[in-house]
C-alpha cells in the first residue's frame, strides 16, 4: 500500500490512473527516453479514446491508433526517423481520415505546454505565420499590446496525463534526468496527473546529494514506478542506445503487412508477454547489455 | 581522383552546402543532408560553426559512422558544449541568436514556401509526409534560411499544396504583412544548383550551376518558371578532400582508411 509520501507502485496500478478519453502527453522525444514501458502498459489495459501528444512521436503513433487506444494524436512531427521514414499505417490511418492528426511546429507545441506549466492560457510565438499549419489549428493571431507586433498566441495545454520516463527518482517523485530533458519538465509541471518511470528508484539522500540535477520536483508526481530499460528498444541518455535492429524489424513488417504487422507486434511485445519484465526477458540480457555498451560510446568520460 | 568514387548528387548538394557557412556563426541544422553539410563545414573551413540541433543539443561534435539518425538522440548530443531543453533551444531562436537555419523540403514552389506535411487536399490528403517538426520554427525565426533539396520536377512545383514552412509567401510584402518581419530565406542548394531569391519579387533565381549541369536541365527539372541571374557561375566541382571528409563522417571507420588519415589533420 502506497502512502501519500511513498509513491511506489506497479506499470499496472499507475495505468488505472489515467481513463477512457483522457488527453495523455509523452516524454522524451521521437525514439529517446520514451515512456515505452508505461506506453505498452496503458495498451495492456485496453484504454479507449485518448488523445495522444508527444512534440515528436515515433511508431507509438501507430500503435495507438491500430489498437484504438487513442482516436486522436498531437505532435509537429511523426516518423521512426531518417532512415525509416513515416509509419505507414500512421500515414494510412490520416490519409483516410486527417482529424485523427493536428499538426503544430514543434515550438508551439512546447509553448503549449509551457503555458500550462505557467497556469498561464496562452502564450505568443513569432512561429505559425503565415503557414498553413495556423489555418487548420486552434491557435490565433493577436497584436502585441505594447508593440502591435502581428504574432500568434498558442493555448496552453493543460493534459490529463504525463507520462515521463527519467534516469533516477525517490518515492516521492524527485525526479533526475541527464542528458536532454527534451519537454519533460514542462510537461510535467502541466499535468493534472504525473506518472514518472525510472531506470532507478534511489534512496532520498541519494536525490539530496545531487540537488542540482532535480528536474522534476516530487509535489507534482502521482505515481513513481521502477522499470529497468523502461524505455527500450528507444534509448535512455547514457545508459542504452535505441535498438535500431528493433526497428528495422519492425519497419519490414508493418511494411509488408500493414496494420496486420502492427497486431502481430503488439501480440508479441504487450499481449504474449503479459508484463513489460517478460518483454524484456524474450530480448535478453546480452541483447540488453549489448545496447549499454553502445551507449557509453556516446557518453563521455 | 582516382579511386575516388564519382561524387553523388546527394553529395554534391551537401558539399555546395557546406561551402555557404562562415565560420564563427551558429547555424540551427536538421538531420540528414544540413546536418551533414554543417559538420563538414565546421571540419573543414569553419572550425567555430556552433550547430544546434532540435533535440536541445548545442555545439556537439559528430563521431563519424554515428551520426543521428534523430534530432533528439544520444549521437546528436554527442561532445556538446550544452544540452537544454526543447524550447529553451527554440526560444534562442526566436530571440535572434541563431545565423542560419537549414532545412530539407517535400515539396518547394517559386516563393521558397515548404511543404513536408500533406501532398493533395490537407481534409483528404493523397499522402501525409512527417511534418514540421521544428521547419515552421526555424523559417520564422533564424536570420538566414536555406534550404537543401534534390532538384526534381515533383519536389519544385508552381505552387506548393500546404505552407508548412513559409518562404516568401506570394512575394516580400505578403510575408511582411503576415508578420514574418525577423529573418529572410536567403538560398535553395540543390543537386543540379544554387537558387537564390529575387529581393523585388521574392522568386527564385538560378544562381550558380552544378558541375556539368546545364540551364536547359535546371528548367527542366523545375516545375515554374525560375528566373535567372545575369551571370550564372559553375560551382566548383567537390574536391577529394571533401569527398573524402564527407564520406568518412558518414561510413567512419568503414571508409578507405589512407584516405581518412589524409583529410584528420583539417581543423
Amino acid at each position: 500500500m502506497t502512502t501519500a509520501a511513498d509513491k511506489r507502485m506497479s506499470l499496472a496500478d499507475a495505468a488505472t490512473l489515467v481513463k477512457d478519453g483522457d488527453i495523455v502527453v509523452a516524454g522524451g522525444c521521437c525514439y529517446s527516453r520514451t515512456p515505452w514501458a508505461m506506453l505498452l502498459e496503458l495498451l495492456r489495459a485496453q484504454l479507449r479514446d485518448l488523445t495522444l501528444g508527444r512534440n515528436l512521436m515515433c511508431y507509438e503513433s501507430e500503435l495507438f491508433l491500430a489498437s484504438g487506444a487513442a482516436s486522436k494524436l498531437i505532435s509537429s512531427w511523426v516518423g521512426i526517423g531518417l532512415r525509416w521514414g513515416i509509419p505507414k499505417v500512421f500515414r494510412e490511418y490520416v490519409e483516410r481520415d486527417a482529424s485523427v492528426y493536428e499538426e503544430w511546429s514543434h515550438l508551439s507545441f512546447g509553448l503549449r505546454l509551457l503555458a500550462g506549466s505557467m497556469g498561464m492560457p496562452f502564450l505568443p510565438t513569432a512561429s505559425l505565420l503565415g503557414s498553413d499549419l495556423l489555418k487548420r489549428l486552434p491557435a490565433q493571431e493577436m497584436r502585441c499590446p505594447f508593440t502591435d507586433e502581428l504574432l500568434v498566441a498558442v493555448p496552453a495545454l493543460v493534459p490529463d496525463v504525463a507520462l515521463i520516463h527519467v534516469h533516477t527518482v525517490d518515492a516521492e517523485g524527485n525526479a533526475q534526468i541527464e542528458g536532454p530533458v527534451y519537454m519533460d519538465v514542462e510537461m510535467a509541471r502541466a499535468a493534472e496527473t504525473v506518472i514518472v518511470t525510472a531506470e532507478e528508484v534511489v534512496p532520498g539522500e541519494a536525490i539530496v546529494r545531487r540537488n542540482d540535477h532535480t528536474q522534476i520536483p516530487g509535489f507534482v508526481v502521482d505515481a513513481v514506478v521502477e522499470v529497468p530499460f523502461g524505455s527500450y528498444p528507444h534509448e535512455c541518455h547514457g545508459r542504452y542506445e535505441a535498438d535500431f535492429a528493433h526497428f528495422d524489424a519492425y519497419a519490414e513488417q508493418v511494411s509488408a503487412d500493414g496494420v496486420a504487422g502492427v497486431e502481430a507486434y503488439l501480440a508479441e511485445v504487450v499481449e504474449r508477454p503479459g508484463s513489460f519484465g517478460a518483454f524484456l526477458d524474450t530480448v535478453g540480457a546480452s541483447a540488453l547489455m549489448e545496447q549499454r555498451r553502445l551507449a557509453r560510446e556516446l557518453v563521455s568520460a | 581522383m582516382t579511386g575516388t568514387p564519382e561524387p553523388t548528387p546527394v553529395e554534391l548538394m551537401t558539399i555546395a552546402g557546406s561551402r555557404l557557412l562562415r565560420d564563427g556563426r551558429v547555424i540551427f541544422a536538421g538531420v540528414g543532408a544540413p546536418l551533414e553539410a554543417s559538420v563538414l563545414a565546421k571540419r573543414l573551413h569553419a572550425p567555430s560553426l556552433t550547430i544546434v540541433l532540435e533535440g536541445g543539443s548545442i555545439g556537439p561534435r559528430m563521431l563519424p559512422g554515428r551520426l543521428p539518425v534523430s534530432t533528439n538522440e544520444m549521437r546528436a548530443a554527442h561532445d556538446a558544449f550544452m544540452l537544454t531543453s526543447i524550447n529553451d533551444l527554440f526560444l534562442y531562436g526566436q530571440r535572434g541568436h541563431y545565423d542560419y537555419g537549414f532545412i530539407g523540403a517535400g515539396q518547394l514552389d517559386q516563393y521558397g514556401n515548404v511543404n513536408t506535411s500533406y501532398i493533395g487536399d490537407p481534409d483528404s490528403p493523397k499522402v501525409r509526409l512527417p511534418g514540421s517538426g521544428g521547419a515552421n520554427d526555424i523559417v520564422s525565426s533564424c536570420r538566414e534560411v536555406m534550404i537543401m533539396t534534390r532538384h526534381e520536377p515533383r519536389r519544385f512545383v508552381e505552387r506548393v499544396d500546404f505552407i508548412t514552412s513559409p518562404g516568401y509567401l506570394s512575394g516580400p510584402e505578403s510575408r511582411r504583412a503576415a508578420g514574418l518581419v525577423r529573418n529572410r530565406p536567403v538560398s535553395v542548394i540543390t543537386d543540379l544548383a544554387l537558387l537564390g531569391f529575387d529581393e523585388v519579387t521574392g522568386r527564385l533565381r538560378l544562381d550558380a550551376l552544378q558541375p556539368g549541369v546545364t540551364e536547359a536541365d535546371v528548367h527542366a527539372n523545375t516545375g515554374f518558371e525560375l528566373l535567372v541571374s545575369d551571370t550564372v557561375a559553375e560551382l566548383a566541382a567537390p574536391t577529394e578532400q571533401e569527398l573524402a571528409e564527407l564520406r568518412w563522417l558518414r561510413d567512419g571507420e568503414q571508409s578507405d582508411t589512407a584516405t581518412r588519415r589524409e583529410v584528420t589533420s583539417a581543423p
